[in-house]
């Protein structure tokens, strides 16, 4: 049920690999590494944070971040990564959904989806970090990515992101409505019970959070526990 | 020592790591002879029936794992579209034979309900038969982590060795002489996965 997403530059948060054994040991279901800074540069980095993860943690990974080559996402699952997200890459060549959905297995396949409300205060699907704006309603995009073989839709709220005060429900329940594929929300958890309300409200089938376990006191145990009790099926 | 089969699918580095952790000497290869000199060996793969199989054959492994599986009885465990390829028949994209190992058929899960989203990812309890070797001493309804949209369907049920739910019964694992195989991926399962990992290595 929960993913921890983390981005940005490492040191941020910490060293990567004790970061992801302390999410290993209070049994995090899965994590996400989003490597915002992805230039071709920095790819380097993406895949020796994953060999270093992989190499401790034998949790489910997904890492993406400037993915834009099938070889590039290869290369992720070779040391270590289960699934790879594509964010950009995907809007500005949709064909290349397709691509790592046939070569690598749909499951593979995660489908990043980053919104914000535009200057008229529609929500838009925003690339390149919230900077490019595309014309696409979140829904729609959601469609079209499942429609050309996404296993999954990481939906991102830019503008809950960090705000920790709560999802973006509405637009939660309103991807989840329309695609068969799970949706993971991320983007506002500021207390446990958001995690619920992703669930049950936002009828998401996973939650992620990231500032809520980077820096409050609020643990995946405690998120867990509050989850089971709430009635949703968490692993114990 | 156990050769984990690289024919270019799926998450080789965290099956070998895994088996390494347990103390296990790791070849992975898609060498013919590397897969003759193992005591073990092991067939992960994320991606589809079809091309799993194209691969296999591309690679001229079908013949090798035949003699190496079926005539000198080596231990062999399968995971997810390692589980599933071993099956009779699989129509994913387009009906293709698998290793016919296993007499069943490789389908699309069908979500019975709205709700229930595929493919199908995430952490699910498995039910294991009493005589099971693999789930050997691991808690009952354990959660292991599961990631795909086919499933296998076996047609003799003594070869089901474990279950989960999720709208409907999937066959999570199977047993068959010394033919092991599981739907879940066992090196992302943390304790119950390696714990399974590591009766594979004793007790198959």
């Amino acid at each position: 049920m929960i993913k921890t997403k983390m981005f940005g530059e490492y040191r941020d948060v910490g060293n990567p690999r004790t970061v992801a054994k302390v999410y290993d040991a209070q049994k995090a279901d899965e994590l996400i590494f989003l490597d915002i800074t992805a230039t071709d540069e920095k790819r380097t980095l993406l895949l020796d944070i994953v060999r270093a993860v992989a190499e401790e943690c034998f949790m489910p990974l997904t890492v993406g971040g400037g993915i834009r080559d099938l070889n590039g996402a290869r290369e992720l699952l070779q040391r270590g990564a289960d699934k790879v997200a594509i964010n950009t890459a995907a809007v500005e060549r949709p064909e290349f959904i397709t691509e790592l959905s046939d070569a690598l297995g749909r499951s593979t396949v995660v489908a990043s989806i980053d919104f914000k409300k535009n200057p008229e205060g529609v929500p838009e699907v925003f690339t390149r970090r919230g900077t490019q704006p595309t014309g696409l309603s979140p829904v729609a995009w959601a469609r079209e990515v499942e429609k050309r073989g996404a296993g999954e839709v990481l939906l991102t709220s830019i503008d809950r992101e960090g705000t920790m005060t709560g999802y973006d429900l509405e637009m939660v329940s309103a991807v989840s409505d329309a695609v068969g594929i799970p949706v993971i929300a991320h983007g506002g958890v500021g207390t446990i019970q958001d995690l619920v309300d992703g669930i049950i409200r936002g009828k998401a089938s996973a939650v992620s959070a990231a500032s809520i376990f980077h820096f409050t006191d609020q643990s995946i145990f405690k998120a867990h526990s509050h989850m089971r009790q709430a009635g949703l099926p968490v692993r114990r | 020592m156990t050769t984990v089969i690289d024919y270019k699918l799926g998450n080789l580095f965290s099956v070998a790591k895994a088996l390494e952790l347990l103390g296990e000497e790791v070849l992975v290869s898609g060498d013919p002879n590397d897969l003759r000199r193992a005591d073990r060996l092991v067939l992960p793969g994320v991606g589809a029936f079809p091309q799993g199989m194209r691969n296999l054959e591309g690679a001229g492994l079908i013949d090798v794992l035949r003699e190496e599986v079926l005539v000198k009885k080596k231990p062999f465990l399968g995971i997810c579209l390692g589980m599933q390829l071993t099956a009779a028949r699989g129509f994913e994209h387009e009906e293709r034979s698998g290793l016919g190992w296993i007499d069943g058929e490789v389908r699309l899960i069908s979500a019975q309900s709205a709700n229930l989203k595929v493919p199908h990812i995430g952490w699910n309890d498995v039910s294991a038969k009493e005589d099971s070797r693999l789930f050997r001493g691991i808690r009952p309804n354990s959660d292991f982590y599961f990631v795909h949209s086919y499933a296998l369907h076996c047609a003799q049920e003594a070869d089901v060795a474990a279950v989960t739910h999720y709208g409907e019964e999937i066959v999570a694992a199977v047993e068959h002489e010394n033919i092991y195989a599981v739907q879940f991926h066992p090196e992302k399962s943390q304790e119950a996965g390696q714990q399974l990992l590591e009766n594979f290595l004793r007790h198959a």
